[in-house]
């Protein structure tokens, strides 16, 4: 029954966090910049763009000159992340990618920077008064949600170990339309209904910012307006 | 009312961030266009009964035709980088000058009609109805930003709350509550040809004044050409050029440097406005509407080149975006930039070497240079990255002795903006342009302090006249203020000019800055 329940919520959460992105992106991409409108240090070339944004994704390396403390927290907590995602791609593979195996150990470490970086600005949403005047409750409830994740599973990995083995049939079993059994702990079911609601309003909430930073024209554009006419197709219109 | 005398009793450093001070400066707006002016240029004369509507049907189209808009509006995480990054917070203290929150003002409303979360939600995201009280705030504090974009610098995402202002300012035309100030000057522009509504009598009249002044002043003939047919160069360059100061003293510069170089050049009487408001209230018809009387004005006196004079947003409007508003220019020499910057033209020729340049004759003052927004951070000079950066400041090194930067978090892309760019160099907003300048100001007293800097160089019209309006009120005369070009103008030595000894620094008139106040 509950195994039941968790598969189709997560094919249900997988359709619209797919399906949701896409009609988002393709939005993005079809929206027509009718100016060239690039900040500086503005690239002259697409080989500097490349380079701008990967400061941008990689390093974060706007918001470090902006704000150290932000830059901290907000980086541990994405790291954190990229490298506990990566890591629980061994529940979806078998066998599992060697390179997968390689950070394995680094995974806890990663949790920790995951937890401490998130508390980190979830403090700084209460402390801080200029941040807390621009909090909406769907701020705090954000980090909250991702704050319940990491809690849930390093409760698993730490407190009281769930049957990984199991947990890992169950997603395999999904991947290949079969439901299996799920072992039925309360933080792995806590766990997996968070990632859930997370997977649900990833295209409806400002988790947008990962699709939306590649397309914002102030940091992806080429600053070669004198050298190469940029027109967008309704101001060609106003040329007929 | 304040009058912005008090900001002297607390020099603090340029960047300090105030507390909260809610409301502070929530009466603070700029009058209204009349009729007439809203009528011009195609808006509503005032409130239509169906404002709400069609303004979020404006709202909608908007961020169908702009990328910018559309995914600034979906994008913020409300991370608060931005939060003390605006010159209008920090010298206000009002949270609704905090970047995020002007961008707020009208994210709010766009959830609340058109995301899932704000529609069944709206208390959770933050989302409200659009109210008379919303239009009311949109009206104020849209019009307490200057367009600068010193937030998107620092914005992990590149938010340029410039693009959301601009979208407000759009939306709030086409209900019909238009700004004064831009919006009359935009006609004055499209009846007359220019920001002062100087007509093209006048304004041979006023070049023949200066012709004469230069000729007293170096015993040399040196000329200020107006529709020239067959001149290489059109200049275009911003009215305040030629009625303020020290905006004139730029201009004799040009003209000397011309005269050097030995280039045929002329001024046009149909295009003798290098602004461009349009881009203020974010039109994009407006603008591109200005835009091609440049054209026009190129291709009638038949020149083979552009070149602008000292305009901050001007420059924008003609670095980034003449081209497509505009172009192509095929019928230029391909040979140069299309446009080029006055700055770009001069530092060549001091490259050649075809300019003499008596340095000293600049000793008498201590320099630092203020990047204008526009010129900083939304254009660009010469062939590299950063030579907005480089070459006024090569231009200024090449004919001063005494130079000094300011706080390198103040200068460059990370400048501070005068305080009275983007629509708002009109002395209804007075209240504000002393405090939104106040940054500005402490970082030119933290250099004045350590290095005995006397004067601010710039190359924007609006830098300008705001500066000229409130230095006073920080301890610095009124023409601390310089053009870059007045200094230029002041160390040059033109062919066959005697040069005996004699104290070479114009002084700046106090009373033709007032002048430039409806200008720039």
């Amino acid at each position: 029954m509950l195994s039941t329940l968790y598969a189709l919520l997560f094919y249900f959460a997988t359709i619209l966090l797919v399906v949701g992105l896409a009609l988002r992106i393709r939005k993005y991409a079809r929206t027509p910049a009718p100016l060239k409108i690039p900040v500086a240090p503005a690239p002259k070339t697409r080989t500097g763009v490349f380079w701008r944004m990967a400061r941008e994704v990689g390093l974060f390396a706007s918001l470090f000159r902006a704000n150290r403390w932000i830059w901290l927290f907000g980086y541990m907590f994405h790291v954190g992340l990229l490298i506990i995602l990566l890591r629980h791609l061994r529940y979806f593979t078998e066998p599992v990618w060697f390179w997968v195996k390689i950070i394995q150990p680094f995974g806890v470490y990663a949790a920790f920077a995951f937890v401490i970086g998130l508390t980190g600005l979830l403090v700084r949403r209460f402390v801080v008064e200029r941040i807390r005047y621009i909090s909406s409750p769907s701020d705090y409830l954000m980090l909250l949600l991702l704050l319940g994740i990491g809690l849930s599973g390093m409760g698993m990995k730490f407190l009281s170990p769930v049957d990984i083995i199991g947990v890992k049939s169950y997603m395999l079993g999904l991947l290949h339309f079969r439901i299996l059994e799920l072992p039925t702990h309360p933080a792995l079911l806590i766990h997996l209904g968070l990632v859930a609601i997370l997977m649900i309003i990833f295209p409806i909430s400002k988790l947008l910012h990962v699709p939306g930073l590649f397309f914002s024209p102030s940091r992806t554009q080429v600053d070669d307006a004198r050298e190469k006419r940029h027109l967008a197709p309704w101001a060609a219109e106003l040329e007929k | 009312m304040a009058d912005g005398n008090d900001i002297r009793q607390e020099i603090r450093d340029a960047l300090d961030v105030p507390c909260l001070k809610p409301g502070a400066m929530e009466g603070t707006k700029p009058f209204i266009a009349a009729p007439e002016h809203q009528e011009k240029l195609g808006f509503p004369g005032e409130l239509v009964p169906d404002w709400k509507e069609r303004a979020l049907a404006k709202m909608a189209d908007l961020a169908a035709k702009n990328r910018a808009f559309q995914v600034y509006l979906d994008t913020c995480v409300k991370c608060g980088a931005c939060t003390d990054k605006c010159h209008y917070f920090l010298g206000t203290g009002d949270p609704k000058n905090m970047p995020v929150a002007r961008q707020d003002l009208l994210r709010s409303v766009y959830r609340r009609y058109f995301t899932f979360a704000g529609k069944y939600f709206p208390w959770l995201v933050g989302a409200r109805d659009l109210t008379e009280e919303v239009l009311n705030d949109w009206y104020s504090y849209y019009h307490q930003c200057s367009e600068c974009r010193r937030c998107s610098v620092f914005c992990p995402y590149g938010i340029d709350t410039a693009e959301i202002t601009m979208a407000a300012r759009e939306i709030l035309d086409e209900v019909g509550i238009g700004q004064k100030y831009s919006n009359e000057i935009i006609g004055k522009v499209k009846d007359v040809g220019n920001n002062l509504g100087l007509n093209p009598k006048a304004l041979r009249a006023t070049l023949e004044d200066l012709e004469e002044d230069l000729e007293d002043d170096t015993g040399i003939s040196v000329r200020l050409p107006l529709d020239e047919k067959g001149a290489d160069i059109l200049l275009i360059t911003p009215s305040a050029d030629f009625f303020a100061e020290p905006h004139i003293d730029g201009l004799l510069g040009y003209a000397k440097v011309f005269h050097e170089a030995g280039v045929s050049w002329t001024l046009s009487s149909y295009a003798s406005e290098a602004a461009n408001f349009g881009l203020f209230i974010g039109s994009y018809e407006n603008m591109r509407e200005i835009a091609l009387r440049i054209r026009k004005a190129a291709e009638d006196l038949g020149v083979k080149r552009i070149v602008f004079g000292e305009c901050g947003h001007a420059w924008r409007v003609a670095y980034s975006f003449l081209n497509t508003l505009a172009g192509p220019f095929d019928f230029l020499d391909q040979n140069y930039p299309i446009p080029q910057h006055i700055l770009e033209f001069t530092w060549d020729e001091i490259q050649k070497g075809t300019l003499n340049i008596d340095k000293s004759r600049n000793d008498h003052i201590t320099l630092t240079y203020h990047d204008s927004c526009n010129v900083a951070r939304a254009s660009s000079m010469g062939n590299m990255p950063g030579g907005q950066f480089e070459i006024p400041r090569n231009v200024i090194k090449a004919v001063c002795n005494n130079y000094y930067d300011m706080d390198r978090d103040t200068i460059k892309e990370s400048t501070l903006c005068c305080g009275g760019g983007g629509g708002l160099l009109t002395d209804d907003l007075m209240d504000l342009r002393v405090k939104g300048s106040s940054p500005r100001m402490r970082a030119l007293q933290q250099v004045s302090e350590d290095h005995g800097v006397t004067h601010m160089a710039a190359i924007c019209a609006i830098c300008k006249t705001q500066f000229s309006k409130v230095m006073p009120k920080f301890g610095y005369q009124m023409d601390s203020i310089v053009s870059v070009h007045q200094l230029v103008s002041n160390a040059i030595i033109l062919t066959g000019q005697e040069t005996e000894d004699e104290d070479a620094a114009p002084n700046a008139d106090a009373a033709d800055a007032a002048a430039a106040e409806a200008n720039a």
